[in-house]
């Protein structure tokens, strides 16, 4: 279980309750997205992403309501938001069947925790190691 | 083949060549997988658990745990609470899907803590109607809704945009489009996201393409939900997916941190038509991804063997298979598009009847996607259910008071809709540099039945920018501008909201959809309540109003013309009719008679009837007199009440609205000579031929039978105007003026 209880109570859904108190992933207020922003290309694509935060919220959402694993997958994506759309899409093909060793993937997951602070991510990994290990998923090594 | 017996039965000829003849059936063959419930090879449940680990599960230890075993033991059972349930009896367990006094959290939590083989065990103690009543509980969202496929042959945007706002429009929660050239896929998901936002704002929308493409596409806010993480039982076909549980999981929280909703996708049948079932049983195997996708925590599943339901159907129980694992994803707490989507069978009753365990019950998505548009354009395969079905699924709705998904929309409305969607689109081409969406294009689309109306676009031209579109750095943030500068502020803003939704994230939740103000609605904040009669989600209030209000609904008292006399007939009373003598025929006709009514519902006038009644007596040389009875309405009193008063006995008894019978005085009420029930099926020598049969009675010569023409789908297509005429003639009967006689004059 992941600590994603947030400072202060908020309630579900955020877009009816808290709108004027959200910040895009790029720090912006969500109140900022404006079509007259949009117009005078004022809103870039960055600006269009969910900050760690409130993922951190939503994933205590789905805790309350008795959705653990879904807030546990929240809970990594908190911390992928860090991580930038390139490195992403290598972490999902290093996971996939026959393409990394075991040392392979232990450094991808220290490299995920250290660079991006994606402590639950990296210990995913790490468990996708051992059981890749001991189930015949791993890169054969040369 | 068995051998054809000889002589063969025309009617076993008959059956050979109905279209649910066209399947195959196969006995089950557990080696193969070929198996839908119950396997012998199934494994027996138990579980076992040390230091907060779990070292067996259904009669393998760790050791011998498979990847998928692995990541189910690591992340999908709720250790904390497994003890409870697996030492209660599957049949205890069971029990609890369809008591109405346990709530669906209860039912949840004993499940979180079941192995795979105990939820085999539980889902083979409820028979399809116990699955039913549990699907209603144990649904996620409090209201049921459906997903619309949206693609066509041609790949014409302007299309795509008018059918996805006619699915909006129809009440459609989601869209899914797909393509035929991959290289289009950047362009069908922007017309599709256009589009939709034109028929009902919030309506989700989806890219069926390869993985890497699809997430680059929502990051891009071209779509908002992802339902391609496919997910197999065994090893060997995971392995055939070029993934493992891990990786899935890793794109689950990959999609959800872009703000993206994402489902999995999952199905009865997928491992044995892969050749990988392992002897196991199709719903043990799907059990296993249903554990998957919950520990991988995805909010939900696309499930219901969906492109292999034939093959299920192919096998005893394959249909109940299909529903236990629609129940059994609902009963892990996640969001379930129920399948429906693949071409289930030749027979539309086979069909009709699968979807009912869906669409009664109501799933979060009855179908994983209704086509919108004929068949010919769905690029799924054809699918299931087509426009051409549309108007079937409403009545259908209308006909139990159910919610399944869609509402009824008016012709102008649609027209005016797939409108203003094909010139949202052809603008944001415009003002991006695409290539041009004429006015003959939008003009098309608006009415089209299918891409056959469509003009032809110039791909080559098409794809070169869409390659160049998804290489830009462009996102769905030019588009809103494209929109706005053209003069579509509304459906910009909608956009726009849409790219808004991503920051906020609360549609990332379980069973999450719009409704048409953004407003969410998920299992967090409108969970299923359903505690039996008088509770939960009930069709009721406006949406009952809506669903009933079917466009080519009548206002009864539009069928009928006014009520007014035969002006070819009269009829002047002279009297209480008196008793007669001799050979004669009475003719008694209803209080409606020629007075206020005019016609039969074969809609001969009355006077003609009478007329070729009267003929027919007469051809015999016989007498006749009109008496009219006010007393009753009822065809065989009217009868009797003339047979006591002729001469003969012999009597016609004729209803305003056609019917008519011979009756003779000596005969019960309800008994007769001859009747001709079928008052849409008669013609003028049905009445004369009755006339002289009535007359041949009064001289005891040998009655012909009467010509009638069959039509069995009369009743069907006339009752309603039966119940109506019926009613008129009700209201005419006059008690106290008893039985008059008439003096008949044609004009």
């Amino acid at each position: 279980m992941s600590d994603d209880t947030p400072d202060r109570p908020m309630t579900f859904p955020i877009g009816e309750h808290h709108r004027d108190e959200v910040k895009t992933g790029s720090g912006r207020r969500l109140s900022d997205l404006t079509l007259e922003r949009v117009l005078s290309k004022d809103v870039a694509p960055q600006d269009v992403a969910a900050s760690a935060e409130t993922l951190l919220q939503q994933a205590a959402f789905a805790r309350a309501a008795g959705y653990d694993q879904v807030a546990d997958n929240l809970s990594r994506a908190a911390e992928m938001t860090r991580i930038p759309n390139r490195e992403l899409l290598e972490v999902y093909e290093a996971l996939r069947p026959g393409r990394s060793t075991y040392y392979q993937l232990l450094s991808l997951s220290q490299q995920i925790t250290s660079l991006y602070g994606a402590e639950l991510t990296g210990a995913y990994i790490r468990e996708a190691a051992d059981a890749y290990r001991d189930t015949g998923l791993l890169k054969m090594e040369e | 083949m068995a051998t054809a017996a000889e002589p063969r039965s025309k009617r076993f000829e008959r059956l050979a060549q109905r279209n649910v003849n066209k399947e195959v059936f196969i006995t089950e063959l557990a080696e193969l997988g070929l198996v839908v419930m119950q396997s012998p090879n199934d494994p027996k449940p138990s579980l076992a658990i040390e230091d907060g680990r779990v070292v067996e599960m259904d009669g393998r230890t760790a050791e011998e745990f498979d990847a998928i075993d692995r990541f189910i033991a690591r992340y999908s059972i709720d250790l904390q609470a497994a003890e409870a349930p697996m030492a209660m009896t599957s049949t205890e367990i069971a029990r609890l899907f369809v008591d109405i006094n346990v709530p669906q959290k209860r039912v949840m939590e004993v499940m979180a803590g079941c192995t795979p083989a105990k939820i085999a065990e539980v889902m083979g103690e409820l028979n399809v109607v116990e699955m039913m009543m549990a699907m209603q509980k144990m649904r996620q969202r409090r209201k049921p809704a459906d997903q619309a496929h949206v693609t066509n042959w041609k790949e014409n945007p302007a299309l795509l945009a008018a059918d996805a706002a006619e699915a909006g429009l129809r009440g459609f929660a989601e869209a899914e489009t797909t393509v035929r050239v991959a290289r289009s896929a950047p362009f069908s998901a922007l017309a599709l996201l256009v589009g939709s936002q034109v028929g009902r704002p919030g309506l989700m929308t989806q890219i069926s393409v390869e993985e890497a493409l699809n997430l680059r596409l929502a990051m891009k806010g071209l779509s908002t939900y992802a339902e391609t993480l496919s997910v197999y039982g065994t090893i060997p076909s995971f392995l055939d997916g070029d993934d493992t549980p891990w990786s899935k999981g890793i794109l689950a929280s990959a999609y959800a941190s872009r703000g993206i909703k994402s489902r999995f996708t999952s199905g009865s049948g997928s491992e044995a038509l892969m050749g990988y079932g392992l002897g196991w049983s199709m719903l043990f195997l799907e059990i296993r991804c249903i554990l998957m996708v919950k520990g991988a925590g995805s909010q939900g599943i696309q499930n219901g063997s969906i492109s292999c339901i034939a093959l299920p159907e192919s096998l005893p129980n394959g249909v109940r298979g299909v529903l236990a694992e629609n129940l059994v994803a609902a009963s892990l707490g996640l969001e379930v598009a129920s399948g429906n989507d693949a071409m289930a069978s030749h027979s539309e009753m086979r069909k009709t009847a699968k979807l009912m365990l869906q669409f009664l019950p109501g799933t979060d998505f009855v179908t994983s996607g209704h086509s919108v548009m004929p068949r010919k354009d769905n690029l799924f395969g054809g699918g299931n259910f087509d426009a051409d079905d549309m108007d079937d699924w409403l009545v259908i709705q209308r006909d139990m008071q159910v919610d399944a998904g869609l509402v009824p929309v008016r012709e102008d409305d649609v027209l005016q809709t797939r409108a203003k969607a094909a010139r949202a689109i052809q603008a944001v081409y415009r003002q991006m540099g695409f290539p041009e969406i004429t006015d003959a294009e939008v003009e098309a689309a608006t009415t089209a039945y299918n891409s056959d109306d469509m003009p032809e676009r110039d791909s080559v031209r098409d794809l070169a920018a869409a390659d160049e579109f998804l290489e830009s750095d462009r996102t769905a943030l030019d588009v809103v501008a494209a929109l706005a500068r053209a003069g579509f502020e509304d459906v910009a803003e909608r956009v726009l909201e849409m790219q808004r939704q991503r920051v906020l994230g609360d549609y990332l939740h379980t069973s999450a959809i719009f409704d048409e103000d953004f407003r969410v609605l998920s299992a967090i904040n409108t969970p299923n309540d359903y505690l039996g009669p008088g509770t939960g989600y009930r069709v009721s209030g406006e949406l009952w109003e809506r669903i009933r209000a079917l466009p080519q609904a009548l206002d009864p008292r539009d069928l009928l013309a006014e009520e007014a006399p035969d002006p070819g007939l009269t009829l002047t009373p002279t009297g209480e009719a008196a008793a007669g003598a001799g050979p004669e025929v009475v003719v008694a006709v209803g209080p409606a008679f020629a007075s206020a009514m005019n016609e039969t519902l074969a809609a001969l006038s009355h006077a003609d009837v009478l007329k070729a009644i009267l003929d027919g007596i007469e051809s015999e040389d016989v007498r006749w007199r009109l008496v009219k009875v006010h007393h009753g309405a009822d065809l065989a009193d009217i009868g009797i009440s003339g047979a006591r008063l002729s001469g003969s006995g012999i009597a016609i008894g004729l209803q305003s609205k056609g019917t008519a019978l011979i009756h003779r005085k000596d005969l019960a009420p309800l008994n007769n000579l001859e009747l001709l029930s079928q008052a849409p099926n008669l013609t003028l020598d049905s009445y004369r031929a009755l006339g002289r049969n009535a007359a041949c009675y009064a001289t005891g010569k040998a009655p012909h039978p009467v010509p009638v023409k069959i039509d069995n789908e009369a009743r069907l297509r006339l009752i309603v105007h039966t119940t109506l005429l019926h009613h008129r003639e009700v209201n005419q009967i006059d008690a106290d003026k008893g039985v008059v006689e008439m003096e008949v004059s044609f004009q």
